[in-house]
């Protein structure tokens, strides 16, 4: 069966530093696969070739085997492959509720619908849709308050809802713990496993090793731009070469 | 109706369309100083069909939109790529090209300019006030607005959910470019005579003069703000020679107290829970 998402021997140069250097591996549907590294290990420069921030020096991106590594970013979400961002980047003039409603626009009903100023039974539909969504990630209570002015914690929920508004096949989550206080990664961790529970195929690029282990099935580690393990957390937490670059300076 | 506030009408007429066009650009992220040039083209365009061409008024004026549209889509992509100063700087010269283009053009009368247009009475003004109204009334309550509100916020966010970002620009480049244009042919049918020098800097300069103060966050505010700032230098004559310094001096005290401009979004929301149903 074809793969997800496949990468093979991916490599990005900037000058003469390698960032990202001959990776490949696939994600399949279904899964929760984390990807995790050292600092300066190339896991944002690879998360952004995905998103089609970057273009790959070289190698090829394929989803469900076409290739997609010269698509720019909304053509990436348009395809099903949904993003968020390590620094929040919600719209500031929109409420918690259209947030959503503007993201599903992304695999949405053509220009002429978009367009239509009555409230038709699609539309219904639809902001029943985003209405659900924000019940996932509990904030459905403050549908219509500007999003910027939500706590911290919530406006991390309401990015990832918002990638979810696109209907994506494959959601990259780019350190979504970033900044939570213990409660609020609790909240985050219970989502993921919510989401997973609902088969979303989820890439999650994560500091919080607890995390990770605790909510992936799959585990990629990257370090200067190699990757150097994939496997089960219960393999990964063993695994020497993965010990040695996280601790080995140290030890 | 006195000829006086006729004209102080008529002008408020063209204003308030200049003001949707800068409104249309500016919503998107980008300060044109340019839609003078637009106005331009529009209005020599409808000038030159109904007096040299012999056409009738109404196809003119939608040629007049047409026109500058389709400028503005051929030169938008390269145009739109740039951001903040650089954009208002093209933009700028556009205008300015443009508009000494026009003075020198002998087709359609040089420095002389162009007369012998007529048949826009105020009535005509406002119905094109009006229909536009209602088209961009129709459009705020579609989800297409508030796609172009991503624009205003964020481009990269925008572009995570899909939304091509220059396609969108490109297309309210255009249509703040129409707007403009058909705002040319009424005003050069209704005053009777054109020459370059009505379509200068300081028409560009207004537009987006009008939405700023009046409120960049809804259309509605660049209506109000047209409305304002065109009657109230009328308002103020009886202070005769102090009358712009005045002027000058409310505009500053306002961009002080109410930076936002008159309406905001926040606003408008409240007005519409306090009406009845």
């Amino acid at each position: 069966m074809t793969p997800l998402l496949e990468l093979r021997n991916v490599s990005k140069r900037f000058g003469g530093l390698t960032a990202v250097d001959a990776v490949s591996f696939s994600i399949e549907a279904g899964e929760l696969v984390g990807l995790i590294g050292p600092n300066g290990a190339g896991k944002t420069t690879l998360f952004n070739i995905i998103a089609g921030v970057y273009r790959p020096s070289q190698g090829q991106l394929l989803h469900r085997g076409d290739a997609i590594s010269m698509l720019d970013p909304a053509r990436i979400a348009k395809r099903g492959i949904a993003r968020t961002f390590q620094n929040i980047r919600l719209f500031q003039s929109l409420t918690v509720l259209e947030h959503l409603l503007v993201a599903q626009t992304c695999r949405g009903l053509g220009l002429l619908a978009e367009l239509n100023p009555l409230v038709s039974g699609a539309e219904r539909t639809r902001r029943k849709a985003a209405m659900e969504l924000l019940e996932l990630v509990g904030l459905e209570n403050r549908h219509d308050e500007i999003a910027i002015h939500l706590p911290y914690g919530a406006q991390r929920r309401l990015e990832i809802a918002r990638a979810l508004a696109t209907s994506p096949e494959l959601l990259l989550l780019d350190e979504p713990a970033a900044g939570l206080n213990d409660t609020e990664t609790v909240g985050l961790r219970e989502m993921l496993d919510a989401l997973r529970a609902q088969h979303y195929t989820i890439l999650l690029v994560e500091h919080d090793m607890k995390l990770v282990m605790r909510v992936c099935s799959r585990i990629l580690v990257l370090e200067f731009g190699k990757l150097i393990a994939s496997g089960a957390p219960a393999e990964i937490q063993v695994n020497p070469e993965v010990i040695n670059a996280y601790l080995g300076a140290e030890a | 109706m006195n000829i006086y506030y006729e004209g102080v009408l008529a002008s408020t007429g063209i204003n308030i369309l200049l003001a949707l066009s800068a409104y249309t650009i500016l919503a998107t992220n980008r300060l044109s100083l340019g839609n003078a040039g637009f106005m331009a083209i529009g209005a020599y365009v409808s000038s030159y069909l109904t007096v040299n061409v012999g056409w009738p008024l109404f196809p003119s004026i939608a040629v007049a939109g047409a026109a500058p549209a389709l400028i503005a889509l051929a030169i938008g992509r390269p145009v739109l790529r740039l951001q903040g100063i650089y954009f208002v700087m093209v933009t700028l010269a556009f205008g300015e090209v443009t508009r000494t283009f026009f003075q020198n053009f002998e087709p359609t009368g040089g420095a002389y300019g162009m007369r012998g247009m007529s048949g826009v009475t105020i009535e005509m003004i406002y119905a094109f006030v009006a229909a536009f109204v209602l088209l961009y009334v129709a459009f705020d309550r579609s989800r297409a607005a508030r796609l172009t509100y991503t624009l205003r916020d964020d481009d990269e966010a925008a572009r995570s959910i899909g939304i091509d970002v220059v396609a969108v620009r490109l297309i309210a480049f255009a249509w703040g470019a129409l707007v403009a244009g058909i705002a040319g042919a009424l005003f050069a049918h209704y005053a009777l005579y054109i020459e370059s020098g009505n379509f200068n800097f300081l028409i560009s300069a207004s537009a987006v003069l009008f939405v700023i103060l009046g409120g960049v966050q809804t259309f509605w505010g660049a209506i109000i703000g047209a409305v304002v700032l065109t009657l109230l230098p009328e308002a103020l004559r009886f202070l005769d020679a102090w009358r712009l310094s005045a002027y000058g001096a409310i505009l500053v005290a306002m961009m002080v107290l109410r930076p936002e401009g008159i309406l905001t979004r926040t606003l408008l929301r409240r007005l519409r829970r306090l009406s009845p149903r």
